[in-house]
């Protein structure tokens, strides 16, 4: 299996996701460039990661304009033929922006930008991030974005909930889904959802900023260790 | 009297306007092609009460200077129409 | 705003804010009365600003030198200090008071945009942001907009740059009221012998301008930047400048990549006045000069007059000098960036700055009497002892009343803004993207940034506690170096060098000089004994309240920026209690201290007392016990007593993980200054039970006075048995209460 971290203008969490993946989790990785127009050397085995950041400033809205980088016509074709997609906070936006994900990621509700740890209860584990999880693990992970307000309409909403598409919901320590518990006023909390095909996820949290023990917190560890290992279960 | 005003409020013209630069230099990545200078504002939209068009004109006036917009780095026009 | 350029006479100079004796001394240098775009340039250059005029001779008496530095201080943009594995960490600290002022956002942003540039055009990566910020008082509408300002300003800035905010300080004081101070700080890594120089060498070879289009933006910032801030400042509109952290992220990761391709001679960014100010620096440097063609530098505007092209402050611009022949090499790297990259002109051998326009040469000035350590002005100013220091002196500790009620006056004591927890500002920051904030999960007095590929960390703080300063500059300018390092230590790092941000009033003031005068001798001293030379840094005067009758200068505010190595993770400490059981312990004096702690200020309004009890060997012989009681492992938690005393800091330690403490204090001394007084040299260590009796035989043997305090213990405070209550309900005031005032 063979990791792909996109680096559009202004992405900056580009160097974080090769750490892990490649230095901590020992992967092979390489970063993509966004004006390359071809996947070349992926396979529907590998997974093509979407970092955070802030492509082209956030500049009229999160992802509207890196969802038009050429790179993004052959992630649109890869996912369409299974491969796997993992878009974190900006790359989650770039998703969502690109259709590939339902429903957008509005201004927070507080109207702050928001660095913190949050708690994660998995909602669904009929992902490759979250198969290894347990339903109601609880997951220590941290947030950073502006935009970050989960919204889909009513229909959407129901879909996701009928096809078990939400992975994560933001909650309190204890894992009740609660809402002092939900940083950026999502809609029924939604940190993280993943596609009908179940190839293609997004999370507004950084599970790589928690993958070492020398950060103090190793939560996130957990995601990479469970893609990994339910692609090596195929 | 009921008014309507329509505001913009545009970043000053001597100034950078990063986002509308931004847009601009990407406007060919969706082949839009031709575009030359993007600069992007707000748009406010307010009923109001008051009794005349030109004290109407003041407090709009006057909610432009001191808060809508800022001064050291926007601008703003604005209309006003009676209002049912 | 349309400038005819005037005929240029002595008042002409005095309007660019220059003197009429240096007006003569241009007129000398050139051996003709300059034209106004040349007059333009030196009033830039020769600005308090860039020429450091009134400060340099006393900047000069601060320690420069050690064995770390790769550089000396004021020789680069920014210092560099070795540490390791073949690496080296750049550090900056720079003011960016005036600007913040009139507009928060803007002013704040650029701050941060700026302070960074200084760090990757050396060829380091910045991997941390620090600030220290001076608001005035935030029950002010006024002071929450700025604080509003400034906040978001740096957030949007930083985080969409992509560098983590870990660590700064925010004090509130009335003195601030009207000129907040806004000081920003970025730390960066290269690896050694991989750094770039602002220089231009080699006559022939082309000059390059990269990055964004220059606009008139800032014209005048640093003649602006040196002239008092007056009411009507707002209206100056050229002054603000916009910053755009997207162009920033391209500008560094594309410089990053055209160093590597060995194509670059120098390189330097553009502040204050802009062109100007990197073409003269980089040709002085080398003893070259430059012939330059404004027509070929993109402009945002039409029409720009050759002045405001020279001193336009745009933001988000390099100077580059590339080795001839190789131009393709650098246009590939910022082509693929999308950056622009223009050859504006090429190095002299003339040691001349040569600017055309429309084929006419519009200025023909030589570098070397424009810039710092060459021909610009240096002034020794007067001081003298400021009237105020009486009063100070006046102060008597028997006149304050010991409290009836401690659990109340503690109370209000905690929930001073200058105490709370400023979490409302910084989760407004990201501070954890690179990956290598290890106080996360975990803070220590400072903060540890992790650098990958080595084992190692660096420890980072700002620190300055100005009201020590104000009452003593002699003794609070050692103070401010004193606890940067004592905050270091703790961390279990061991301090390395220091940048300073030396933010005064109007330096003709003789009693402001004095304060600038006797803080920088403080300074010196402690730097001195501590090891830790100065780097580089940045002055900022001016900064003072005007006022129908009068001007008041805000406090003398020296703010260190200290750098220190983690040498080995297992040493990285925290300042939490970790469990009940663990005994409780002060290295340091106690001591009968009430002066100018922030207890006197809010409890008794007390404005004028003296600086707290400092002793610079006391200082050094407690650090030095707290470097080996951590080394030995014995500490489970370390914790330097500051502002709001031995009960914040005690408070501070329990609230992390709600453990509560019982603690007894000592009759000997008076009970609130125990409590609340701030003596220095003083840090809270806990130790297990089975580490107990080593630690304290350790102690015995070294000259370093010591006392037991007590206990980590249950979840409630005790002091001599007195319930305070809950750490938890501690802990809730002190995370709230910022944030209720600023969203109320």
């Amino acid at each position: 299996m063979k990791f792909g971290v996109v680096v559009f203008p202004g992405s900056n969490c580009d160097d974080d996701m090769m750490h892990v993946l490649g230095t901590v989790m020992e992967q092979e990785t390489v970063k993509l460039w966004h004006k390359d127009d071809r996947l070349a050397g992926f396979d529907t085995g590998d997974c093509i990661v979407l970092p955070g950041g802030f492509s082209y400033g956030d500049y009229l809205r999160s992802g509207a304009i890196a969802r038009f980088s050429p790179i993004m016509n052959a992630v649109v074709e890869f996912a369409g033929s299974g491969g796997m997609v993992w878009g974190i906070c900006n790359g989650f936006q770039i998703l969502c922006e690109s259709g590939l994900l339902p429903g957008v990621l509005l201004p927070n509700s507080g109207q702050k930008f928001i660095c913190k740890n949050v708690h994660l209860s998995v909602t669904s584990t009929q992902s490759p991030i979250t198969a290894e999880l347990k339903a109601g693990q609880v997951l220590k992970i941290p947030i950073a974005h502006a935009d970050g307000r989960f919204y889909a309409d009513d229909q959407t909403m129901a879909e996701l909930r009928a096809n078990d598409q939400i992975l994560f919901k933001y909650c309190d320590e204890a894992g009740a889904v609660i809402d002092s518990a939900n940083p950026n006023g999502s809609l029924d909390a939604i940190a993280g959802i993943c596609n009908r095909q179940r190839n293609v996820f997004g999370m507004m949290p950084h599970p790589e900023r928690a993958a070492e023990p020398i950060l103090g917190n190793a939560d996130g560890r957990l995601m990479f260790e469970s893609l990994l290992a339910s692609v090596s279960a195929v | 009297m009921k008014f309507k005003a329509e505001i913009d409020i545009m970043p000053h013209k001597e100034l950078l306007d990063p986002q509308g630069k931004t847009v601009a230099n990407n406007m060919e990545h969706v082949h839009i092609y031709g575009i030359q200078d993007v600069r992007i504002g707000k748009h406010i939209s307010m009923n109001l009460e008051a009794a005349s068009e030109s004290e109407a004109r003041e407090v709009v006036e006057t909610a432009c200077k001191k808060i809508l917009a800022n001064l050291i780095m926007e601008t703003y026009t604005f209309e006003l129409a009676a209002a049912e | 705003m349309q400038i005819v350029e005037p005929q240029v006479t002595v008042s002409t100079a005095q309007q660019l804010g220059l003197t009429p004796e240096e007006f003569e001394k241009i007129q000398e240098i050139l051996g003709r009365t300059p034209n106004f775009t040349e007059l333009s340039i030196f009033s830039v250059m020769w600005s308090e600003h860039c020429s450091y005029k009134n400060s340099i001779i006393w900047l000069k008496t601060l320690p420069r030198d050690g064995e770390r530095l790769l550089v000396g201080a004021g020789e680069e943009n920014a210092g560099l200090v070795d540490i390791g594995d073949g690496l080296a960490c750049a550090f900056k600290i720079e003011s960016h008071n005036h600007p913040s002022a009139i507009e928060p956002y803007q002013g704040a942003a650029t701050g941060v945009g700026g302070i960074h540039r200084d760090i990757f055009t050396m060829g380091a990566r910045p991997i941390a942001a620090l600030n220290s910020l001076r608001f005035g008082n935030p029950e002010l509408p006024h002071t929450r907009r700025l604080i509003r300002g400034v906040v978001k300003g740096i957030g949007n800035y930083g985080n969409s740059f992509g560098v983590p905010t870990v660590g700064g300080e925010v004090y509130f004081n009335d003195c601030y009221n009207q000129n907040i101070l806004v000081n920003a700080m970025s730390v960066g890594i290269v690896k050694v012998g991989e750094t770039v120089s602002a220089r231009a060498d080699g006559p022939g070879n082309p000059v390059f301008i990269v990055g964004s289009a220059t606009g008139k933006d800032g014209i005048h910032g640093a003649t602006f930047a040196s002239a008092d801030l007056t009411e009507d400042s707002a209206e100056d509109l050229p002054a603000v400048q916009v910053g755009d952290p997207f162009q920033e992220k391209l500008l560094l990761e594309a410089s990053l990549e055209a160093i590597k391709t060995g194509a670059i001679v120098g390189m330097q960014d553009m502040g204050a006045a802009g062109i100007t100010c990197s073409t003269s620096e980089m040709s002085a440097k080398s003893e070259t000069g430059m012939r330059i063609d404004l027509d070929k530098v993109p402009t945002r505007q039409p029409h720009m007059k050759p002045f405001e092209i020279l001193l336009s402050e745009s933001q988000e611009r390099m100077l580059i000098v590339g080795h001839k022949g190789r131009e393709q090499e650098l246009y590939d790297v910022f082509d693929k960036w999308d950056l622009v990259c223009e050859q504006i002109g090429e190095v002299t051998a003339t040691g001349r700055l040569e600017f055309y326009q429309d084929g006419q040469k519009v200025a023909d000035v030589p570098a070397e009497p424009l810039v710092l350590g060459g021909g610009a002005p240096v002034y020794k100013r007067e001081f003298k002892r400021p009237a105020y220091l009486d009063q100070i002196a006046a102060f008597n500790p028997d006149s304050v009343p010991v409290p009836e009620d401690y659990v109340a006056t503690a109370k209000k004591l905690f929930a001073s803004p200058n105490l709370v927890s400023k979490r409302w500002i910084y989760e407004q920051y990201d501070s954890m993207v690179r990956t290598n904030s290890m106080g996360t999960n975990s803070p220590s007095d400072a903060a540890l940034v992790r650098v990958k590929g080595t084992g190692k960390a660096l420890s980072v703080t700002t620190d300055c506690n100005s009201a020590y300063v104000y009452a003593d500059p002699y003794v609070g300018g050692m103070i401010a170096v004193a606890e940067a390092a004592r905050n270091i230590v703790c961390s279990g790092a061991v301090p390395v060098a220091i940048t300073n941000c030396l933010n005064f009033g109007n330096p003709y003031n003789p009693e402001v000089y004095w304060q600038f005068v006797h803080a920088l001798k403080g300074m010196g001293e402690a730097c001195r004994r501590f090891d830790t030379p100065v780097t580089g840094g940045n002055v900022s005067f001016y900064n003072q309240s005007v006022f129908k009758d009068r001007t008041e200068p805000v406090y003398p505010t020296p703010t260190i920026g200290m750098l220190g190595i983690l040498d080995n993770f297992s040493n990285a400490m925290t300042l939490d209690f970790k469990q009940a059981g663990d005994q409780i312990y002060l290295i340091g004096p106690p001591c009968t201290d009430l002066g100018s702690s922030e207890y006197l200020r809010r409890i008794h309004n007390i404005r004028f007392s003296p600086a707290p009890r400092f002793d610079l060997e006391e200082e050094w012989a407690v650090q030095e016990a707290v470097k080996a009681v951590i080394r030995q492992g014995w500490a489970a938690s370390a914790h330097d007593v500051a502002d709001g005393g031995l009960f914040t800091a005690l408070m501070e330690s329990a609230m992390v993980r709600s453990l509560g403490f019982e603690i007894e204090t000592d009759p000997v001394f008076r009970k609130d200054a125990y409590l609340f007084g701030e003596s220095q040299s003083r840090v809270i260590i806990t130790v297990s039970a089975e580490n107990e009796d080593e630690m304290v035989n350790y102690l015995n043997s070294k000259n370093v006075s010591f006392s037991k305090l007590g206990e980590v213990k249950g979840g409630s405070a005790l002091v001599d048995k007195t319930d305070f209550g809950p750490v938890a309900g501690w802990k809730e005031m002190f995370d709230q209460t910022l944030g209720n005032e600023m969203e109320r």
